[in-house]
């Protein structure tokens, strides 16, 4: 069976699921409890778990992201909520430093299942201390899994797999794709972390896009189907590690490669993807592979200026017509 | 929240604290090992047979051998990149150590840790040896976490220096470890210095323990170089959270004898006062106490440090004899499930 239901509903379910059948699963962060999660993610976990297993924090980011990571190494499987992406920074060293890498200095002694749930508002007109989408640092973490789901569906068994592994998980939701209703099936799956997904299948160029661009590049697809260009869309949905192998699939199919990335341009994740498919499927290539990025600002407040700044089906419709004619 | 002090203890009191000769011999021991062992780590160091980062902890051995000594063997441990201590008090084999310290396979850590990081040893219960300085206080808050949701009477001790104090997750841990009464005993091995800056210029408040005290954490301000007054407060402060009243804290004062790390020739420290506190040597004074009430003589004392030094010369040389990881292995420790490596 097959119902709709939220982007923030999926993750709310797939943190119910786990937590019934796994009291190893415990959750905590800033207003997580009472108030149900800002964004309301966590909503009757207290109710329904309890007090020991759904925690309100203090505001101290670095020591919610310590405490999981010393939960995770006395067995336990924390999910612990940064309230926005931007608050990251401060719990950096714990996150960057301990967290990713752990296992590796202690010779694998050790492995840390912790989730790390975030949220980036670009595109809720937050302004710019409130909207920072920062994932990109994080292809530079070995150590670290980086999921960022695009769907409901995604975020429900993406979420699901990342409480299950035994790694720590940054996962990354959209802000904007929270009230975004799409099909989630009733019956327990769960989705592969490390695999992208071909989201839509085409001939003339590969779309690359995830977390909030999947929504853009799909309904550009469809835009540039009835112009009788046949987009692929492939949603990367975890950054680190990248799966390379599908990308290079695709690209050496279609031949000509669009990113749709909401980092800013320069280091952002999409000159990572491009420089890939320069060294492993150059000779594929028809045409210089494009990035549409966030430009290289901080987020404007205005909503009209947010709007311009944003990567949008629009932007990813020109860039695709200029690759292909 | 008041400070509770612990002076040096004389050797006269000694017999009421329900040590037996064992524990008093074991406490001996284990200084001496963590003696023997740093001065032979440094003498590695000056012939070029070791390198990289290594900080010893010559002078602190009271802390180390009396915390520990408080806890049981099933307490977790947060250690820190000062560690060596930590971990031979807890047992950890010098063979192990020793090769870590020399980048082995067949190290603590499998030779990717390094001197920092070779004191975690899960075996061991220590959990983590972290080189960010207050990197680990926030981390033993979760164990502390993780504990207490397991109703488990297990308890996590966190070693961390008096620099580490000033850090922003050293202030988050704390807060948020009295606020939700977890099991977490810190302890800081104020040493006077963090790296060349003196205690002083960095702090301002009466003790590190006053300030531990004002988030409502039973604190104690302890004697670091005499092992039974850490001891003592270690009892103290374990048994307060064993009852579930939540964490407490222990500044150990204490000095180290030599620079902060292994080529550091510390000149930075005024001479009188390292005079004064070399007289205050934990081990001479332990030592003579124990002489004095009859429980060593001076010549058993040598014997074990002889032995001592003889376990140092066979683990030194297995250690050289033994290979390095090959560089191949090394993708399969950076995630728990191996597939998660692309290249
Ligand atoms: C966050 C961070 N900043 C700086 C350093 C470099 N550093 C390593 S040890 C140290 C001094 C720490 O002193 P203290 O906490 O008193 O511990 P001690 O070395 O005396 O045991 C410094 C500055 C570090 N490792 N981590």
């Amino acid at each position: 069976m097959v119902r709709e239901i939220s982007y923030a509903e999926a993750l709310n379910e797939a943190l119910r699921e786990e937590m019934e059948q796994d009291d190893r699963v415990i959750v905590f962060g800033e207003d997580v409890g009472v108030f149900g999660g800002v964004y309301k993610v966590t909503k009757g976990l207290l109710e329904k778990f309890g007090p020991e297993r759904v925690r309100d924090t203090p505001i101290s980011e670095a020591a919610i992201v310590g405490a999981a990571i010393g939960a995770a190494l006395a067995g336990l499987r924390p999910v612990a909520e940064i309230m926005y992406m931007d608050f990251i920074t401060i719990a950096m060293d714990q996150l960057v430093t301990h967290a990713a890498k752990i296992r590796f200095m202690s010779g694998g002694q050790v492995c840390l299942p912790m989730v790390i749930r975030t949220q980036y508002s670009l595109g809720r007109v937050h302004g710019c201390q409130h909207s920072q989408f920062l994932a990109s640092w994080f292809l530079n973490v070995p150590g670290l899994k980086v999921v960022l789901p695009g769907t409901p569906k995604d975020a429900k068994g993406l979420l699901k797999s990342a409480i299950r592994g035994n790694d720590p998980v940054l996962f990354v939701e959209s802000g904007v794709l929270y009230s975004w209703k799409g099909p989630v099936p009733e019956d327990e799956y769960l989705i592969t972390i490390g695999q992208a997904d071909i989201k839509r299948k085409g001939s003339d160029l590969t779309i690359v896009a995830f977390s909030r661009t999947v929504r853009e590049a799909l309904a550009a697809a469809d835009r540039l189907s009835a112009e009788g260009i046949d987009a692929e869309v492939v949603d990367l949905m975890t950054l680190n590690p990248l799966d390379v192998k599908t990308l290079v699939g695709s690209v050496k199919k279609t031949n000509r490669l669009l990113v749709a990335d909401d980092s800013t341009k320069t280091g952002g994740i999409s000159a990572e993807i491009i420089s890939r498919i320069v060294e492993e499927a150059f000779d594929y290539l028809d045409a210089p592979p494009v990035r549409v990025n966030s430009p290289d600002l901080p987020v404007p407040f205005a909503q009209p200026l947010e709007n311009q700044y944003l990567v949008n089906a629009d932007k990813i419709c020109e860039a695709a017509r200029r690759m292909v004619h | 929240m008041s400070v509770e002090a612990i002076d040096e203890i004389p050797a006269e009191k000694y017999q009421t604290l329900g040590l037996t000769r064992e524990d008093f011999l074991w406490l001996l021991r284990k200084m001496c090992e963590m003696r023997k062992f740093e001065e032979r780590v440094e003498r590695l160091f000056f012939e070029g047979q070791l390198i990289g980062p290594c900080h010893l902890y010559l002078g602190q051995e009271a802390v180390a051998a009396g915390v520990i000594k408080a806890l049981d063997d099933e307490d977790f441990i947060i250690s820190t990149y000062r560690g060596h201590g930590h971990a031979i008090a807890r047992g950890v084999p010098f063979e192990a150590l020793m090769a870590e310290l020399f980048g082995r396979k067949t190290g603590t850590c499998k030779g990717l840790g390094g001197s920092m990081h070779s004191a975690m040893s899960l075996e061991h219960n220590i959990l983590l040896a972290s080189a960010i300085v207050g990197g680990g206080i926030p981390i033993a808050v979760g164990v502390g976490l993780a504990l207490q949701y397991r109703k488990s009477s297990r308890i996590v001790a966190v070693f961390f220096g008096d620099g580490a104090v000033n850090t922003g997750a050293f202030h988050e841990a704390l807060n948020l470890a009295a606020v939700w009464k977890l099991p977490v005993l810190f302890v800081c091995e104020n040493n006077f210095y963090a790296f060349s800056v003196p205690h002083k210029k960095s702090f301002a408040g009466e003790s590190i323990a006053a300030r531990a005290s004002s988030y409502g954490i039973k604190a104690y301000l302890v004697d670091g170089n005499d092992v039974i007054a850490v001891y003592t407060s270690g009892k103290d402060a374990v048994a307060h959270i064993r009852s579930g009243c939540g964490p407490a804290f222990i500044e150990c004062r204490t000095y180290r004898k030599k620079g902060h790390g292994v080529y550091d020739k510390a000149e930075y420290r005024p001479q009188n006062e390292v005079q004064e506190w070399m007289k205050k040597d934990p081990i001479e004074r332990f030592a003579n106490n124990l002489m004095q009430l009859g429980i060593i003589t001076k010549e058993e004392f040598e014997t074990l440090n002889m032995e001592i030094e003889k376990a140092l010369d066979v683990c030194v040389e297995k250690a050289k004899a033994a290979p390095c990881l090959d560089f191949s292995e090394l993708w399969k420790l950076v995630y728990a499930e191996e597939e998660a490596h692309y290249g």
